[in-house]
Parts: C-alpha cells; structure tokens; sequence
C-alpha cells in the first residue's frame, strides 16, 4: 500500500528549463559563509567577580565551532533572507486547513509587555497572578466557545492536542474496567496528524469512507461501530470544508458503541458562534489558537493547541490546571494557582503550555472581538470561501459541490491536458498569490484546498478569480507556461529528488567538529 | 509497464520468483512512488516469515509504502546494498532492486503478469 | 474590533453572487437547534482598551527584570537577549509565513532553519539536526521513541538517570503510557551522590536507550563517555539532554559518544515568557535520520543553477506516513528556533563562550561565597556549570518567602521532587546576576541561617 501526497513523478520542471550547473550559485551565503574571524557581533561585560579556575581541561571543549559576524552583518543577512519569504504581511495566503488569516500588530505588543515576557514558570504564584488569571480566564473563554466543561492549555500545537485528547479518552475507557477497546475510526478524508496520533499510542486505525455528498458513510460508520472502539477523531467541517450534514447521527452511532468522539478543531474558524461543538456531542476537541484565534504561524510553529473536555472526561485531563484556589471577597481579589485533576494523564511538556506567544495573543484577539466579533469571523470566513467558489465552479471541477464552510476543495486537472494541481498552484506564485494547498485531501485528485479567511476584501478575492481563470486558460493555450512556473520569482523549482539523495543538511562544519 | 512473466504478482504490487525464492516491488509500484530515496528490509537472515507480513519499508521524494511478502519461507537471504542505494528499485525493480530470498515456504494470493498487468492498467484511471 | 474588510454593501453583493440572501442562510447544515448559540463572554474591546487591560495584568506580575532578582533556573533561565533577535522576530515576513511548503517563495525561513540546524549541529556536536521539538522535554520523549522505533519495538526498556529534569521524566511518563515499553531509574529515592556510571548496572540486552542530563538537574558536569561506552556495549543508544549554554564551555556530547542529544533552546535568546513558547532541539547520527521525527531542512539547487533549500525526506513524517509515523509532529517552533539562530549568529564562537564563562565565574563566587554561610553548604562536590544545590537549615519555602520580602526571587525546592533533598535549593546564576545581587543574596541568607 502506498500512502502518498501526489504519486506521479516531481520533477523540478517537466518543461525545458536550463540544466543546472555543477557548482550552484549562491543566491545569500550562509551565516558560516559569512563568517570572518576576529569579528564580533555582541561584546559582553567582563565578569565582576573574582575569577574562579575553569574546570579541568578533559571536561571543556576546544573550540567552539561558531561563526564570527558583526551585528551589521546578521542584520542584513536575515533582512536579505525575509525578502525571500512570502507572507501574510505581503499578500494573499488561501492554504487551505491552515486559516492564514492576517495577524494583528497590537497582539505583537501584548505578547512582549515585559511583565509577560521576563517572568520564571516557577515563580511563586502570589508574583504572578496576572499571568494566571489571564490563563484562567483564557480556559474558561475556550470553554463558552467550545461547549466544554473544561480546558487544558497546556498542548503545544494541534498534533499535541490530539495526542492529549486521544490518551484521555483510553485512560477513560481504562478507569471504567473497559479494557478492550483498542481501535479508533478516522474517516478517509482526515488529516495525517489523526492516525499519526493514535499510532503513536499503539491504537489501531479504522478508516471509513465518505459518501456522495462528502459526508462520513453511515452504513460504513455503523459496521465499525463496536465494543472495541475508543472513539472516533472526526473533522468537522471536514477536510473538503463541508460540514457534515448527519453529524447528530455520526455521533449517536459512537456514543452508542460507548465510543467518545474526538473533534479535530482544526477548522474550527467556520464555527464560532455558529455551532459549539460540545453541544453536538464531541467529547473532546483541540482548539488551535495559531489558526483561529490569529496567533501568527511562524514560518511552522510554533502553535498552541488547548483541548476541551466534557464533564466526564475533566478528571483525566493533563496537569497542571489553573484554577481559583482561593475565593475573592469585597476586599481580597481572588487568588488563582495550580490544580491536578484526580485521574491527569500526566504533563504533556515543560512548564505550563505557550504562554507568551500562545495565551496572550489570543486572549487579546478574544478580548477585542467579544461574541458578536467572533460569529462575525466564521460568517465571513464562509462567505468568502462559497464567494471564491461561486466564481470558480465554471472553471474547477468540484467534486463535493455544496454550500462550504470556511473552504473548499477544487480538483487542479482538464480533460486532456497534463497540466497538474502542481503546475496550477506554482503558476499562481506568478500572479503574486501564495498557492491552495494541494494534493489534499487523498480523497480527491490533483486537490487544490482553498481557504481564503475573513480577512480579506472582495478585491483581493476578485483578483485571485481572475487569475485562477486566467491559469486554466493559459494549460489549454500556453501549459510550458504552467510547467515553467514560477518564472517570475527569485528562485525556481527545486530539486527535491537532489536533496533527498544527496541529504545535505547542515553546513560551515570543519570535519572534526564531533570531536571537539 | 513492464511485468516478466516468470514471475507472480500480488495486488499490493509485489513480486515473487518460484523459481529463486527472490521477491521485491514490481515496475508498475516503482512509478507509482516516483524517486526512491530510503528502503529499510525489516526482516533478517534466518527468519521465518508468513505471506503478508511486511518486509520492507520505502519511501520516496513524496510517497512511502510498506512492502508485503509476497510468499512465506525461511529467509535465506537479504539484499543489504539496496540502503546505501534505493535509487536501484527505480532502475532495475527485478533485477538488483530484489530485497529478500525465502526458501521452502508458499506463495500467499498471487496473479500471473497478464492479470497483474490487467490490475495496473484498471488502477490507471 | 473588527479586522474584516468587506462593507455592507460588497457583503450584498457577495451574496447575491453566492446565492443566498443573509449571512445565516450560509449555515443550513447545522443542526438547527445548536446553531448560533449566544456566547457568554465580555463585550469586545477597541484596541486602546485591549492594551489597558493586558498592561494591568503584566503589571500585576512581577517580573525578573524589574522587580525582581532572579536565582531561579531548573530548566529555564534569565539571559540577556540582544536586541538584534527581536527586530527580526518581528518582521512579518518570518512570522506571518507559513511552514515552507512553496519552497520558491519561502527561501527565507528555509535557510534560516539550515542555518539553525547547522549551528545547533555544531553546539552539539552532532551529523544532524530537525527542525525543531515543542520543548525539552517533548524532544526528550521523542528520543525514547525513536529508540524504541530503531529496535522495531524489540527493546523495551528505557533508562533515564533520576538527575533528569523531574519535569522531562514526567512527559516521558505521559508519552509512553499504555504502551509496553518500561522506564528503570526513575526513581527521586536513588541515592544522588551515587556515580552516573552505576546506571549501567541497569542496561540490558533489552534497553533501548539511556537518557542522562548535561550539565545534570543538580547541575553537575559529568564525562559520561564510560557510562556511554557501557551502553553501547549491551547495543543500547544514548541520549544526553544538555543545556545549550554549558555547550559552549564543556565537552560536547558528539564527542562524549551520545546518539542523541536534545534540549531546551530557550537560553539561546528566548524570554521566559512563563514557560514558554520555547523550542526543543533534536541532534542526532546520520544514521538514524530516517527514524528521527519532525521537520527536514535539505540543500538543493534550482531549476536556475541557484543552491536553495526544501523541506527533505517528507516521507517519513505524519502528512505522508499516517499511523506508521514514528511521531505525529506536524507544527513545530519555527519562529523561536529562528531567535536561537539569530542569537548564536551573532553571539558566535566568542561570544556564546564568553556568556558560558559568566555564567561559571559568577556562580562559582556564589557558590563560593554561600557555603561559607554557618548551617550552609553544598550538596554534590562535583564540578558544575551555572546552578548548584545549596543545603538549607530550614525550610526552603520559608526562605524563599524572607528572599522575597527583600525583592529576591530564590532557587527552586528540590524537596518537592527529592525526599533526600528536603531542604535543599537549586540556585542559578547567570550573566544577568551582578556581584552586587549576589552579595545581597549571600546577606540576606546569612541573616536567615542565624535567625
């Protein structure tokens, strides 16, 4: 079996593009190509108390491998290496399952406000208490949007919320004398994190089908329902950006099996004020803050993934909790600390969870929005997706074609021609558009997923349109221009079968260095 | 799409030689993956394995697979160059890209080349 | 507040081209009587607002630069971060972008995470470096998965020192729950003077990996290459959880004969921020790349002859690989491990070196000067790098509190995780800490022992 993004051939370009040389040019060198010895880049204070001797010579190291750069230096080097990047700052980002929605500044503010940034994880709680009611009041936010009895924010990004959720929902079945149960069902349509997840548990993967109109197969559900179920992880709207339209009956046959339903909250940009997924029955589900809760990607990370629980399943979730350990009164302010659920799974990582960059971010993007702000973002959110789809369903086949959510999925191929998803998304990088993601879901070929987010106007959907139809033109009239494509960036299709081969992922090292 | 047909196919797009004890992937599953870079032969000298278990992992530039024994038996023999040189399913599947010999063991569900092709063609559209 | 850019009358006619009339009509699918819930939450606030409200609780904290001197590490530390690595983090470009999935307009952050993967490389003394774990101690977890992948789940047995952060055995615990692999050594009830190389008493034929700390939780330096040479000999890996830092001053791991090397990259130029985002680095052989997790940054060229660089040996990861993964990582700590790379650029071979070297002066004259304290005294005589356990005449809270009557931040209690070590505190010490802080600490605890 082959389990595969795309699985035909990936050259760097199919059409006629020039053979690249032996020796590559250098574009910006290295921070170790840059390197000149003698320079310094920080000069640091000579030490204010008496020199104590260094340890014995077989314990050091005899030299420290490091480059030597100017502070001038590193600053143009990374201010060259920006230029390189696109971004959302700079322009339209519609990666589907991804929610590149634009990231406010005053959040960067917040976030480094020094009382944030220069506290110890250990300090004593009585010296951080605006960090913890601001923590505290984060949990029981996510909760109201949510539908949950409770939050942990402790899980570092989605991946980490799953695994969380899904070892909580075993412990559960464990607590009850419920043993047996060892298989987890994932629809077709899931993203790789779900079975990664549960494989990472020892837990086995039953996979169902969707049907026709994008939903999970019911007959398909209903045969995988049984006692040796822990549950199943279910995206909602799904990967195709469709909510599923038997979604009550999805969860009756699970929780009839004595599974707990799992929610992927991936995409939860498409649900707030709409649905809370915890009154649709879903036991647990991470939120990912760095998606729709505007805590910026990063360039990958890192994110922030809280996970809810319903009441039955509070007791187990990881340690530790912020809670109110001692009530206010008239004259006192509350005071807030620590708690360990009864059953806690444990601790997922270091410390207490994404605190600056993560919690602060998005209880400034919560505070400012407040519950009519927030079912505005899901409105746009799926406006704009079925406004990009209204204009491009002439165009792009859509397999699932229905009302979406906050996206949809277009299949990226015409009859008779062998230009690909691949092509189409590197020939929109030319229209100054960062491409859909593609080759997801499996479920559909040559798929591009788009999903535009509410921030951003009908001009800017407008222009993307056009230049989608435009591109479908160009593959019947002009397709090298597609399998050229990009031509009009800094770099061009990259060899990945080179790097792949070749494995060069580290540089500037002398050979010896391991040694040292 | 090349399939000899001195050999026998599985559905999963192994092959099996009755006549050495030799298995690997077949044409058909090295296109499929496109540029082979890491393969990892997951069972030793002197193991015995059943049909169906899975003896290989690949993965290429895009894709990975898990390769399943066409046929079971003690095995007698494992390639260890294809790690240093995965690129070779690529080139020649049947030839030097075989992973592992069994001896005296029984060929799980297999086809001939004509309804192994007839399954890769059916596959194609 | 509203970052929405679409006026009423472009919604109209959104929806007109949609084909439908309102907003709501968009949301048929949900069940009817779930849909559009009224949330119990604050009204929004404007921007002015917002920061009013976020500055009232900073400033409800109190933070180690200005209120507060800080001897508190285990695990995370105050170090001076040049402005140079925030200007950067704080340009769109890098942390606006997404994983750099279209390598033709993502050169920036894929080079910057070659970079990053280099120097961490060269700091360890490792062949190769991911791109990045959620922290320490998840990276720590992902060794023993690795390990446990690179035996096919033959080996069973992990053994961790207990003079591992109590915090990283802790996530170890979580991540190998239900599963049959069984940790030895984890235990705070070990004798801690007992020499690391005692734990190869526990290394078997069925020990998959041993995890030891570099400079250890204690802060003790230790040549572990013995102890190394012991476990490989039973055909077990060896992972050594170091501190970035002490990197630049003592021996690195690569040479020690570690397999893996991981930590916590938050003193390389990352605030506290209460615990995080930090980032964990992944250091490891060549030879295991293709069971390590996470990201891979590779070099490459283009279709135009340029070296470039593209995310490598994708195969193995979640997206591709599914439930066969050894790990399910998809998002990493991109952004932060870009702040390590910015502030080892430009700290570099002196400078990172020179940090080391205060850290050591500093907290050997605070060591120094603290023993001398009637009642006092160290705990381990062992060489040791910036944090040291101090043995108390009373309660380690108590103290802390009198510390921070006087505007003290104290050292952690290791009682907590240590019944041998009741009483005692784990001080560190750091560039940050002047001559002057020092010896008010030593006053102040010399008034606390006599008191």
């Amino acid at each position: 079996m082959v389990n595969a993004a795309s699985t035909a051939k990936h050259r760097p370009s199919t059409g006629s593009g020039p053979v690249p040389p032996l020796s590559a040019k250098i574009v910006e060198p290295t921070v170790f190509d840059l390197s000149s010895p003698g320079r310094i880049g920080v000069t640091m204070p000579d030490p204010d108390v008496p020199e104590t001797t260094l340890p014995p010579r077989e314990l050091l190291r005899s030299d420290l491998p490091l480059p030597e750069l100017a502070e001038v230096d590193v600053v143009r080097h990374y201010m060259h290496l920006s230029s390189f990047n696109y971004s959302v700052d700079s322009g339209f980002y519609p990666l589907g399952s991804c929610t590149m929605k634009y990231n406010p500044k005053i959040n960067e503010d917040t976030c480094r406000l020094p009382g944030f940034l220069h506290t110890h994880p250990l300090q004593p709680i009585e010296t951080v208490q605006g960090n913890l009611l601001l923590m505290y009041t984060l949990q029981e936010w996510l909760k109201e949007i949510g539908g949950y009895a409770a939050v942990t924010l402790q899980p570092a990004a989605g991946a980490h919320g799953e695994f969380t959720g899904v070892l909580m929902m075993r412990a559960y079945h464990k607590s009850r004398g419920d043993t047996k149960r060892v298989k987890m069902i994932i629809p077709d349509s899931a993203h790789g994190t779900n079975p990664a997840s549960v494989g990472m548990m020892g837990l086995q993967v039953v996979q169902v089908p969707s049907d026709e109109r994008g939903n999970v197969d019911l007959k398909a559900l209903e045969a995988a329902c049984d006692n040796t179920v822990v549950g199943m992880m279910l995206t909602n709207p799904n990967t195709l950006g469709l909510f599923d339209e038997n979604i009550e009956k999805v969860i009756e046959l699970v929780h009839g099996c004595g599974g707990l339903m799992y929610g992927d909250g991936a995409n939860l940009n498409a649900l707030l004020g709409i649905v809370r997924p915890g009154d649709l029955g879903f036991d647990v589900m991470h939120f990912n803050l760095h998606k729709t809760f505007s805590v910026p990607h990063g360039g990958g990370g890192p994110g922030v993934g809280p996970v809810g629980v319903a009441a039955r399943l509070a007791d187990f979730l990881p340690e530790p909790l912020v809670g109110m350990i001692e009530e206010g009164d008239d004259d006192t302010a509350p005071l807030y600390g620590f708690l360990k659920p009864a059953k806690s799974i444990g601790r997922m990582k270091a410390f207490h969870g994404h605190f600056g960059g993560g919690f602060v971010r998005a209880f400034t993007y919560i505070a400012m929005h407040g519950p009519d702000g927030l079912k505005d973002i899901s409105q746009y959110a799926v406006l704009n997706a079925n406004y990009l789809l209204a204009r491009l369903r002439d165009t792009y086949r859509v397999p699932f074609d229905r009302i979406c959510m906050h996206e949809f999925v277009a299949e990226g191929r015409f009859e008779g021609s062998d230009v690909r998803a691949l092509d189409i998304a590197k020939r929109l990088i030319d229209y100054n558009f960062h491409p859909p993601t593609n080759y997801f879901p499996l479920i559909v070929h040559e798929a591009l997923m788009i999903e535009p987010t509410e921030t951003e106007n009908k001009d800017t959907l407008d222009a993307f349109t056009d230049a989608l139809i435009k591109i479908a033109e160009e593959a019947k009239t002009q397709p090298d221009l597609l399998h050229n494509a990009p031509s009009t960036t800094r770099f061009g299709r990259m060899d990945e079968v080179k790097a792949a081969r070749e494995l060069v992922l580290c540089c500037g090292l002398p050979e010896d260095y391991s040694n040292q | 799409m090349n399939a000899p047909a001195n050999l026998k196919y599985t559905k999963s797009d192994e092959w099996f030689d009755p006549a050495t004890g030799a298995m690997g992937i077949s044409d058909y599953a090295q296109s499929q993956l496109s540029d082979i870079v890491f393969v990892e032969i997951l069972v030793e000298e002197g193991d015995t394995i059943e049909a169906g278990k899975a003896i290989a992992s690949v993965e290429s530039v895009k894709a990975s697979a898990e390769i399943y024994a066409p046929a079971g038996g003690k095995v007698t023999a494992v390639n260890k160059g294809l790690s240093d040189k995965p690129e070779t399913l690529n080139s020649d599947p049947y030839g030097a890209g075989w992973m592992v010999k069994v001896e005296g063991g029984a060929a799980g569900e297999t086809l001939d080349s004509a309804a192994y092709e007839k399954h890769c063609e059916e596959r194609s559209h | 507040m509203s970052y929405i850019p679409i006026s009423p009358k472009e919604r109209d006619a959104m929806l007109e081209t949609v084909g439908v009339k309102s907003l709501d009509d968009l949301f048929e699918a949900v069940p009817a009587r779930h849909r559009f819930p009224m949330l119990n939450l604050p009204p929004a606030l404007t921007e002015m607002e917002a920061m009013e409200e976020l500055s009232g609780l900073a400033q409800a904290n109190e933070n180690v630069r200005s209120d507060l001197v800080s001897f508190l590490g285990a695990g995370m530390y105050n170090h001076y971060i040049p402005s140079v690595v925030d200007h950067i983090l704080r340009r769109g470009e890098f942390y606006t972008a997404y994983t750099p999935y279209q390598p033709e307009i993502s050169q920036g952050t894929l080079q910057a995470i070659f970079e990053y993967q280099s120097l961490m490389a060269a700091l360890t003394g490792m062949e190769v470096c991911n791109a990045s774990h959620y922290d320490g101690a998840t990276a720590t977890a992902e060794a023993v998965n690795l390990a446990y992948a690179q035996f096919r789940g033959k080996r069973r047995k992990v053994v961790v020192s207990p003079a591992v952060h109590p915090q990283y055995r802790a996530v170890i615990r979580t991540y190998i729950q239900g599963t049959d692999m069984e940790l030895a050594g984890d235990n705070p009830n070990t004798d801690l003077d007992s020499q690391p190389d005692e734990l190869a008493t526990l290394i078997d034929e069925n020990t998959s990996l041993l995890v030891v700390q570099y400079p250890d939780f204690f802060g003790r330096v230790y040549d572990y290459a013995k102890l190394i040479e012991a476990a490989h000999a039973k055909g077990a890996l060896v992972c050594i959880v170091a501190n970035p830092t002490a990197l630049a001053l003592f021996k690195t791991p690569g040479s020690l004969g570690a397999d893996i090397v991981v930590g916590d990259g938050q003193p390389l130029g990352i605030p506290m921020w209460y615990g995080g985002p930090s980032v964990g680095f992944f250091t490891t052989r060549r030879s295991f790349v293709h069971k390590m997790a996470g990201r891979l940054v590779g070099e490459t060229v283009d279709n135009r002859g340029q070296r470039s660089y593209v995310l490598t040996l994708t195969a193995r990861e979640q997206h591709i690989k599914r439930e066969r993964a050894t790990s399910n990582i998809c998002t990493n700590q991109g952004l932060i491990a870009l702040g390590t790379a910015v502030y080892l650029s430009l700290l570099g071979k002196k400078g990172l070196r020179q940090v080391a070297e205060l850290c050591y002066q500093k907290a050997h004259y605070a060591a120094q000067q603290l023993s001398q304290i009637d009642g006092m005294g160290l705990c381990f005589s062992e060489p040791f790098f910036h944090e040291f356990a101090l043995c108390l005449n009373r309660p380690v809270a108590e103290v802390n509190a009198h510390l921070l009557d006087h505007g003290i931040l104290g050292g952690y209690d290791l009682g907590q995780d240590y019944p041998a070590l009741k009483d005692h505190m784990l001080i560190a010490v750091t560039e940050m800490n002047s001559k002057e802080d020092i010896d008010m600490l030593v006053n102040i605890l010399s008034e606390v022992s006599h008191g």
